[in-house]
């Protein structure tokens, strides 16, 4: 699959080059914002709750002030006006709530983890131990945990309405309620007795992001002029510099972010996070540089966490199998205090429900709720998983009712190729897709035929182990977004990216993106995309990414955008500056615009070989500017800034084989197949391991992962080995390929794939082990599919039968 | 996730060791591979004051032969017991068993003795230990004295040693002709530890099963020998029938836990099935 790039003909994009970022990080030639030591530093520590909700009584840091090394601490009280409040860029309704969400808690905590003091100190570790000497009461107030009790009448409220009263753990509701044909109760009497309804509860359980590098900020007031730096283990840090701005006051010419290494994200990252404010509020107001990394345990209780919904969904078709109607009842949680996007994840996922099949009716209504735990907002995938989950989940028990062969339902009523574009019931368009072409390959590739004849053999013979079969038929919207699109749902920014190239006077390339990559490989991806139209070395480009310093604007990683979008600011920015470098060849070569043509890096003139001129030569010439002809500024270098015209729609068909031994309810995955289209892959190796990754954090949702409460809001799963991630050896060898159907809504024909394994693969699973043991009269497991939850679900459906 | 400040000591002999640990006080706490006491300092959820690090004493490593018993040093890693000649030979319940201990990281700093000091209802092998009718040898101020298995493991992560006291060899006896072993681990991830695990030993002689011996992980504060199980084996066709109908009995005298890994109903049901896989496995059926 590797391969080293020696043909100097060849076209760099679509090959499997290795990852240039690579030999720095295997070799540990890494910068994470914990290894920055400024001189004067304090460390921050910070005391959290260790109660849900309950009212602060009494709260004294002047204890902890006498502690070693400490040099000041701080609560709300203390830090008045620079007590900021974490912003919400995202009301999704005209009569959201949105609750104050201060950095430190005012009065009231309302989540374990909340921030109540800090501790500024010299020392790391005296700072976590003068902990201990702050002085701090409770009186305890009932947790809200449960969604469904916290949006019943007379319910404990989190937040007190804004005039003070009794307030309501209902911070928005959303309803997609068409009328007359796209009803879904019209759709269904208008099928009079053909029809077939099937509904469903599923559960899309609370995840973490679970990176391994923990959160880190650093701010330093000691830059230059009136600058202040700030590093941060962030996917955003253009976005945050703007926010940064806007909740400080600080002007946002004075404010420089750097991301630098950022060790994972899968958008635990996108966000800007309370301890940021601290950091960057006490720097300022001590003017020394603040530092504070999170341990584990802190990140456990105090990164967003995503998901967690409750899914009321009912399907109708006909008796033959043709849908008719969709209808989906979200209870999504907020948690405590809305992040930056956390109502509008459940509302990315509203598009998702009809995915790739045609119906006529469609209704969706969510009700995003507060409770007495941990905000949520984006994980990988950020609502279309959830969306994904549901829908794929009741194609399954839609085939079952109707003793359909699940994929044959699926074939009936998916869009075929032919029918592209096709603008869905939920109003979205998809540009392209084929998912004939895709089901196809994976089917060929799985060998669908013989483990259908296996299975009824191990029913036959009563096998302990019973074989399943999962199919999930996904596609995702990525590409995050047309602004006008965006701005429409309310969201307060754009989707567009830039990107800067400068032609150095040395023959080397510099490539200025916006996107902030953390673990993509954007360094190559992005060089392969420049050298294609360039000519030059991959090697010869050296992408500048992640500074608001030296790389000023960008829209920054999430939601599959960087390609899709950022490629195109890549594509053309390269082509401009193609554009102003023929002219000044043109002027070298004393010829034509017209009669140059631009070859392998370099301008010949038609017909004339031996005149040509390399693109370093008109490099220096612009640099020089000794000799450039009129009107031409010096410097050899171009911009663009593009706005995608749409999203993009990755789709691909998986299936999953997985043995479950109904003895001890444990699942083994036999055999894995994904096939992807992704539309054109800039490098096939960086898609193989974004889907294997992408596949291993879904099936960590399936299997194993799943943040768990007790009922007084205590965080049960707070480490590692109670929040179970799947390791390297917990993970079958995957079988993947793709299909390729270029995305026609961007000029490189490219989609995304960061989210695409994490959104395809946990119906999958699921849909396996509910399909191996549906003869035992089971039809679902709670995810994640414990032995247990697996083994409950055997004894139930028994239960059922007798 | 920061440890409270502590002394360190690391001494070179288990002389001095028992010293440091006296001087100590209430207060010390021995070290050796780490791998169990450093997340529990990290969480804060001990805070001693003085490590003793017993990790360099030479007097402590290494496995040898004591005629009818294995001599296993304390220091020795999971790594070395899994690998050794003599264990592989003459308790390979033990090799397997620490084979399934986390992962290679782990197994190449972890030690057994560390291990069996832990006393982690959860850990594998002091489940071994009790099967395999292991002596620990402790030393302490008032001298060398050993202590069986069986009485060893007290509770939930304490065992009988005495404060001053060190774990500084295991005996283990050698099985002998005519037994074999399995080690049947149960947990959701591959370094997880065991939601249940069974040890089991089993002796036959012309497809009877003449003795039997099985030990359960994690299904009480402490592991317990499944006594009615082995009972039941005893003197019973080594067929998967009779072995299926002796296993019924795995949870009898249990006191497993409930936790996010598993009901205490659902660790008495795996007992069951286990135990039933581990002694057919041992026995060959």
């Amino acid at each position: 699959m590797t391969e080293t790039l020696t043909d100097a003909n060849a076209n760099p994009v679509g090959r499997p080059l290795r990852r240039k970022e690579d030999a720095r990080l295997l070799h540990g030639q890494t910068n994470w914002t914990d290894n920055i030591q400024l001189p004067g530093t304090l460390h921050m520590a910070i005391l959290r709750s260790p109660m849900a909700h309950a009212r602060i009584t009494n709260l004294d840091v002047t204890p902890a002030l006498k502690r070693p090394h400490v040099v000041a601490a701080f609560t709300a009280k203390d830090l008045g006006d620079l007590n900021g409040s974490v912003p919400c860029v995202w009301p999704v309704t005209d009569d959201i709530q949105m609750p104050g969400f201060p950095a430190l808690a005012v009065d009231k905590v309302r989540h374990v983890g909340d921030c109540v003091a800090v501790v500024l100190a010299t020392d790391k570790y005296a700072a976590a131990d003068a902990l201990d000497a702050i002085e701090v009461d409770y009186e305890p107030l009932p947790a809200v945990i449960d969604m469904e009790a916290a949006i019943k009448q007379g319910s404990t409220a989190v937040h007190d309405a804004a005039d003070g009263s009794h307030g309501t753990n209902v911070c928005y509701e959303f309803p997609l309620k068409p009328q007359g044909d796209g009803a879904f109760d019209a759709a269904v009497k208008a099928a009079g007795d053909d029809v077939v309804v099937v509904k469903r509860r599923f559960i899309n359980q609370r995840v973490i992001a679970g990176y391994m590098e923990p959160r880190a900020v650093v701010a330093s007031p000691m830059g230059m002029s009136n600058e202040m730096t700030i590093w941060s283990a962030t996917q955003i840090p253009h976005v945050l510099r703007v926010l940064l701005a806007l909740v400080t006051g600080l002007p946002e010419n004075s404010l420089r972010v750097i991301a630098p290494d950022v060790g994972g994200g899968f958008g635990g990252k996108l966000q800007l996070y309370r301890e940021e404010i601290l950091a960057v509020q006490i720097a300022r107001h001590l003017g020394r540089p603040v530092k504070w990394t999170e341990t584990r345990s802190e990140d456990m209780v105090a990164s967003h966490h995503g998901r967690d919904q409750i899914q009321d969904i009912e399907i109708a078709s006909t008796k033959d199998g043709q849908i008719i109607g969709l209808k989906v009842d979200l209870i999504a949680n907020m948690g405590a205090y809305l992040q930056i996007i956390t109502p509008g994840i459940p509302l990315l996922g509203m598009f998702m429900y009809p995915a790739i099949y045609k119906m006529p009716a469609y209704e969706f209504n969510c009700v995003g709720v507060f409770t007495n735990t941990t905000p949520t907002d984006a994980i990988r995938g950020a609502g279309r998983p959830e969306a994904t989950y549901a829908i794929e989940r009741i194609m399954d028990e839609l085939a079952a009712e109707l003793d359909m062969d699940p994929m044959q339902l699926r074939e009936k009523n998916w869009i075929t190729h032919e029918e592209f574009p096709y603008t869905t019931v939920a109003g979205l368009t998809y540009d392209t897709g084929n998912y004939e072409a895709a089901t196809a390959k994976a089917m060929d590739l799985f060998g669908y035929d013989a483990l259908r004849a296996e299975q009824e053999q191990r029913r036959a013979s009563g096998d302990p182990v019973q074989l399943g079969i999962g199919i999930s038929t996904f596609t995702e919207m990525c590409g995050l977004a047309p602004s006008r699109t965006l701005g429409a749902l309310k969201y307060v920014a754009g989707g567009w990216e830039h990107c800067t190239i400068r032609a150095l006077p040395t023959g080397k390339i510099e490539l200025i993106t916006g996107t902030s990559p953390h673990g993509q490989g954007h360094e190559t991806a992005w060089s392969q995309i420049a050298a294609s139209i360039l000519g030059v070395p991959v090697d010869d480009i050296e992408v500048v990414h992640s500074d608001t310093g030296r790389a000023p604007y960008g829209m920054d990683t999430y939601g599959s955008r960087s390609l899709a979008v950022g490629g195109q600011a890549i594509k053309k920015a390269a082509e401009r500056l193609v554009e102003k470098a023929k002219v000044i060849a043109a002027h070298q070569l004393e010829c034509s615009v017209d009669d140059l043509e631009f070859i392998q890096g370099a301008f010949r003139v038609k017909g004339d070989p031996a005149k040509s001129q390399p693109l370093a030569a008109v490099a220096f010439e612009a640099f020089t500017a000794h000799n450039l002809p009129d009107g031409v500024e010096p410097t050899l270098q171009a911009e663009a800034t593009v706005d995608p015209d749409d999203f993009s729609y990755p789709h691909g068909t998986h299936l999953c084989a997985i043995e479950v031994d109904t003895e001890t309810g444990k699942s083994k995955i036999r055999s894995y197949v994904a096939v992807d289209d992704v539309g054109i892959q800039v490098n096939p190796l960086i898609v193989e391991g974004q889907v294997h990754g992408g596949l291993a954090c879904g099936i960590g949702q399936a299997l194993y992962e799943g943040v768990e409460y007790d009922s007084d809001g205590n965080l049960l799963t707070a480490s590692f080995a109670d929040y179970l991630i799947p390791s390297a050896a917990d993970l079958p060898s995957f079988t993947t390929d793709r299909t390729v159907t270029p995305s026609s809504t961007n000029p490189l024909g490219t989609k995304g794939v960061g989210e695409a394994g994490a959104i395809a693969s946990p119906p999958a699973i699921i849909n396996a082990i509910v399909d191996a043991l549906r003869p035992m009269g089971v039809t679902d497991v709670k995810m994640p599919a414990t032995p247990e939850n697996v083994w409950r679900a055997i004894q139930a459906g028994q239960g059922g039968a007798q | 996730m920061i440890p409270i400040a502590f002394d360190y000591v690391r001494p070179g002999t288990v002389d001095e060791a028992i010293s440091a640990l006296a001087a100590a006080g209430e207060d010390g706490k021995v070290i050796s591979g780490g791998q169990s006491l450093m997340p529990v300092l990290r969480l804060r959820m001990a805070a001693p004051t003085t490590l003793v690090d017993i990790g360099s004493i030479a007097e402590m490593k290494g496995i040898t032969d004591g005629g009818d018993h294995l001599v296993v040093g304390a220091n020795a890693t999971h790594y070395e017991v899994m690998n050794d000649a003599l264990v592989k030979q003459h308790a390979p319940l033990l090799a397997q068993a620490a084979g399934t201990v986390a992962d290679p990281a782990i197994r190449h700093r972890g030690t057994f003795g560390g291990s069996l000091a832990h006393a982690d209802p959860a850990g594998d092998l002091p489940t071994v230990a009790l099967a395999l009718d292991a002596t620990m040898v402790a030393k302490g101020p008032n001298g060398t004295r050993e202590i069986a298995a069986k009485d060893f493991f007290v509770d939930y992560f304490t065992s009988a040693l005495e404060p001053e006291e060190i774990l500084v060899a295991v005996k283990v006896p050698k099985l002998g002709d005519g037994w074999s072993t399995h080690y049947e681990k149960f947990n959701r991830t591959a370094q997880a530890w065991a939601t249940v695990g069974v040890a089991a030993a089993v002796k036959r002689q012309n497809g009877t099963i003449t003795e039997a011996r099985v030990a359960l992980t994690n299904m009480g504060p402490s592991p317990v020998r499944a006594s009615s199980v082995e009972a039941a084996l005893a003197g019973a066709a080594a067929t998967t029938d009779a072995i299926a109908a002796a296993a019924a009995n795995a949870a009898d005298g249990t006191r497993p836990t409930s936790d996010l890994h598993a009901s205490a109903e659902f660790r008495e049901h795996l007992a069951k099935v286990l135990t039933k896989r581990a002694v057919a496995q041992a026995a060959g059926v």
